[in-house]
């Protein structure tokens, strides 16, 4: 795997234009990927990971939000880059895999004619042979009887078997990106099990970069080598995976991780919540975005907004009073 | 007599608030029948939590369901202290719903939309006549406040002006109102983002020690399930598997299938063993499954003795009781 950059996104804004005013869904988000690797978007709802995703893929209208910063496939701009030049991309280097397998798919089209139509615009194959390769990649996702799956219509399939056809979609035409926005959310977790595994194995076979968005911390734990902690529409800590578990910084990453049940404690294990709700990002605090539910502020983190600083190589927080390295038992609950 | 003998007999006195004796529940779908809930039995001794676990569609909230009377078993006996339900009346049943309550997943779309909240969690009392008007102003204020919502500041409100998770203490509120021996909670957290669900898990926990509750804790999340619970069932395609008390099973499963959907599980630990695809496949229709243990087709175990003969449940040890032929560590 080489370390060329892929995917490079600089201090992006997205907001809503809303009859409430401007919703600040994304507050100046840099981030970069590499080919072939993987980096996991962690948040809670509302922090702003799918729309986060969508601006990334230029998939949210135009008419209705205000897109800046910089988001560069393979060094060619591409944020707010005409519609023609976007639908070069996708299928063939950027794909999507949405969190909602059953508003993706259309309901009234066979899986079949779903997989095909991309290999036949992008690709520009043939029937048959667009054919042949929509079963072989139905069979790559593990989808049993593929030849009469293939006729099937999405609701006919259970709801891991959809989220195998969106993946089948999102691989035919080979990107080198996936976007995989919360693909086993709702799920089982054997079926979790299963598409995570065809995932990281997809990627290890085509050397695809991926983008594994999430609200469990458990399902980027031991997939991604790189995590992104989301709130309120900011990046408030980010290192690779076994820095962020080993050595958190940012208390809400903290909070996330011990309000989490785990199987590896005895039951009736006190949790630790959370206080309170994330802010509204109509009006976010001036100050820390989590200062009203972080157990360590200060007064300073009312007034000032932390700036995300790169405190050791890779390892990036925006916190004024960090949780420092020395207090490991704290942090692994 | 031995110290295990002792605890035996200790364990057997404690009476069950809550028995179910070979539950069927079935459906009709046109000409086929769907066997939602096929034979399960278990009991749940008073003040014990016992989680119910298992993959989308196997019957758990069918069983929830049935238990509570909104389903009516095909076959089988529920009995609630001494009192059989599944051979009540529906008067007898009407006075015996006070004291079985059931609180479900989507906290928003069971709250009635219209009313101010303080009115949906007296609504119950209303029902049934309790108190006076004043009284169940109050008792409604009071659980309120104990579910953690302001009755003053924000009982006035009605259910959108809440977030999913003030929703589900309301809901909480309205389902303890009456204060109920025992509660069914069906997925209740599994809408809720992890800070949040901590919180209601919490919550929960302490109520259960306060109002001494019974309950029945239905969810997919095993970590949840762990957390809250006393002991924990696994359900199968309408069978149970293996009933243990909560750690015991987490760490020795005896069952298969438990083992498989504990391999599957993520935790929040790069050290820990990455989760594997321990099962293929999905589960097999409820409406024609398989032979013998119903878990065979996707068994790594499985033998020809799984395809003829039914797994009967059976004790391994004190309180663990296992419905497999080659038990795990046997
Ligand atoms: N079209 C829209 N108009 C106005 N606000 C929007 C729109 N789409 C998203 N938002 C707001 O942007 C914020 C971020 O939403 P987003 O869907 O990215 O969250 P998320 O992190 O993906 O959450 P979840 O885990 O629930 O999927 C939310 O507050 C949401 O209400
Ligand atoms: N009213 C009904 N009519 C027909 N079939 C039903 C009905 N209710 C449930 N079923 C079927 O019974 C089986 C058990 O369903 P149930 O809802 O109890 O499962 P569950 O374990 O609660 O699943 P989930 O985790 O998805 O909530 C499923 O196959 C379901 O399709
Ligand atoms: S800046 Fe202050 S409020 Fe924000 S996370 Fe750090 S300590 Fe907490
Ligand atoms: S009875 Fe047989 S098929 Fe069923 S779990 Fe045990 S070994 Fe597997
Ligand atoms: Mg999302
Ligand atoms: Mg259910």
């Amino acid at each position: 795997m080489s370390d060329r950059t892929l995917l490079e996104v600089e201090d992006l804004h997205v907001s809503f234009a809303t009859s409430r005013g401007a919703v600040r869904a994304v507050q100046g988000v840099s981030l970069t990927l590499n080919q072939g690797k993987t980096l996991g978007i962690v948040g809670e709802s509302g922090s702003g990971k799918t729309v986060l995703s969508r601006a990334i893929m230029g998939l949210l209208p135009r008419s209705s939000t205000t897109q800046t910063g910089s988001v560069r496939y393979n060094g060619t701009e591409i944020l707010n880059a005409p519609n023609d030049d976007l639908r070069k991309l996708w299928s063939t280097h950027i794909a999507m895999v949405f969190q909602d397998p059953m508003t993706s798919l259309n309901p009234v089209q066979r899986i079949g004619n779903q997989i095909t139509e991309p290999l036949k615009i992008h690709l520009k194959l043939s029937k048959g042979e667009a054919k042949e390769t929509a079963l072989s990649l139905l069979m790559q996702v593990g989808i049993p009887s593929p030849v009469e799956r293939y006729q099937a219509y999405p609701a006919q399939l259970s709801g891991g078997m959809r989220q195998r056809v969106m993946i089948a979609i999102a691989l035919a035409c080979a990107p080198r990106l996936l976007m995989a926005d919360e693909p086993t959310t709702g799920l089982d977790v054997t079926v979790q099990a299963q598409i995570l595994d065809l995932l990281g194995q997809l990627q290890h076979d085509r050397d695809m970069a991926m983008i594994l968005v999430t609200h469990d911390l458990g399902v980027v734990a031991t997939r991604t080598d790189e995590i992104i902690v989301m709130y309120a529409g900011n990046v408030v800590e980010r290192a690779p995976t076994n820095v962020l578990f080993k050595s958190m910084a940012m208390p809400y990453t903290e909070a996330l991780l011990k309000s989490t049940p785990r199987l590896a404690n005895p039951s009736h294990t006190r949790l630790t919540a959370i206080e309170g709700r994330p802010p509204d990002l109509l009006h976010p605090p001036a100050g820390c975005p989590f200062s009203p539910r972080c157990p360590y502020a200060q007064e300073k983190c009312h007034r000032e907004r932390p700036p995300l600083v790169e405190a050791a190589p890779g390892h990036s927080y925006a916190c004024w009073f960090p949780l420092t390295a020395a207090r490991p038992q704290e942090v692994t609950v | 007599m031995t110290d295990t003998a002792v605890e035996a007999e200790v364990v057997d006195t404690t009476e069950p608030l809550l028995s179910v004796e070979d539950l069927h529940v079935s459906f009709h779908k046109g000409s086929q029948t769907v066997q939602a809930v096929a034979g399960i039995t278990f009991t749940i001794p008073r003040g014990e939590t016992l989680g119910l676990v298992g993959e989308s569609g196997c019957g758990k909230s069918t069983t929830g369901r049935a238990i509570v009377q909104v389903e009516r078993a095909t076959s089988g006996r529920i009995l609630f202290g001494d009192t059989e339900l599944t051979a009540l009346s529906r008067g007898d049943l009407r006075t015996l719903r006070t004291q079985v309550q059931m609180i479900f997943q989507d906290p928003i779309s069971s709250l009635n939309p219209r009313r101010r909240v303080s009115d949906i969690v007296a609504e119950p009392l209303n029902i049934w006549k309790i108190g006076t008007k004043e009284e169940r102003k109050e008792s409604a204020s009071a659980m309120l406040d104990q579910v953690g919502i302001d009755p003053y500041l924000l009982g006035g409100r009605r259910p959108r002006e809440f977030s999913g998770g003030q929703c589900q203490r309301i809901s909480i509120a309205r389902a303890l109102v009456l204060k109920p021996k025992l509660l069914v909670c069906d997925e209740i957290v599994s809408a809720l983002d992890v800070s949040v669900q901590a919180q209601i898990l919490n919550l929960l926990e302490d109520l259960k020690q306060q109002y001494n509750l019974t309950i029945l804790f239905i969810a997919h999340d095993l970590a949840v399930v762990k957390n809250v619970s006393d002991r924990v069932a696994v359900m199968y395609l309408g069978r149970l598997c293996e009933i243990a008390p909560s750690d015991l099973l987490y760490e020795a499963p005896a069952h298969h299938y438990t083992a498989a959907l504990l391999a599957s599980a993520v935790e929040p630990d790069p050290e820990t063993a990455r989760s594997s695809a321990a099962l293929l496949g999905e589960p097999p229709s409820p409406i024609n499954p398989p032979s013998g243990c119903r878990f065979r087709t996707r068994c790594p175990r499985a033998e020809p003795r799984c395809a003829e003969e039914v797994p009967e449940m059976r004790q391994i040890a004190p309180g663990h009781q296992v419905a497999c032929h080659f038990p795990i560590g046997a």
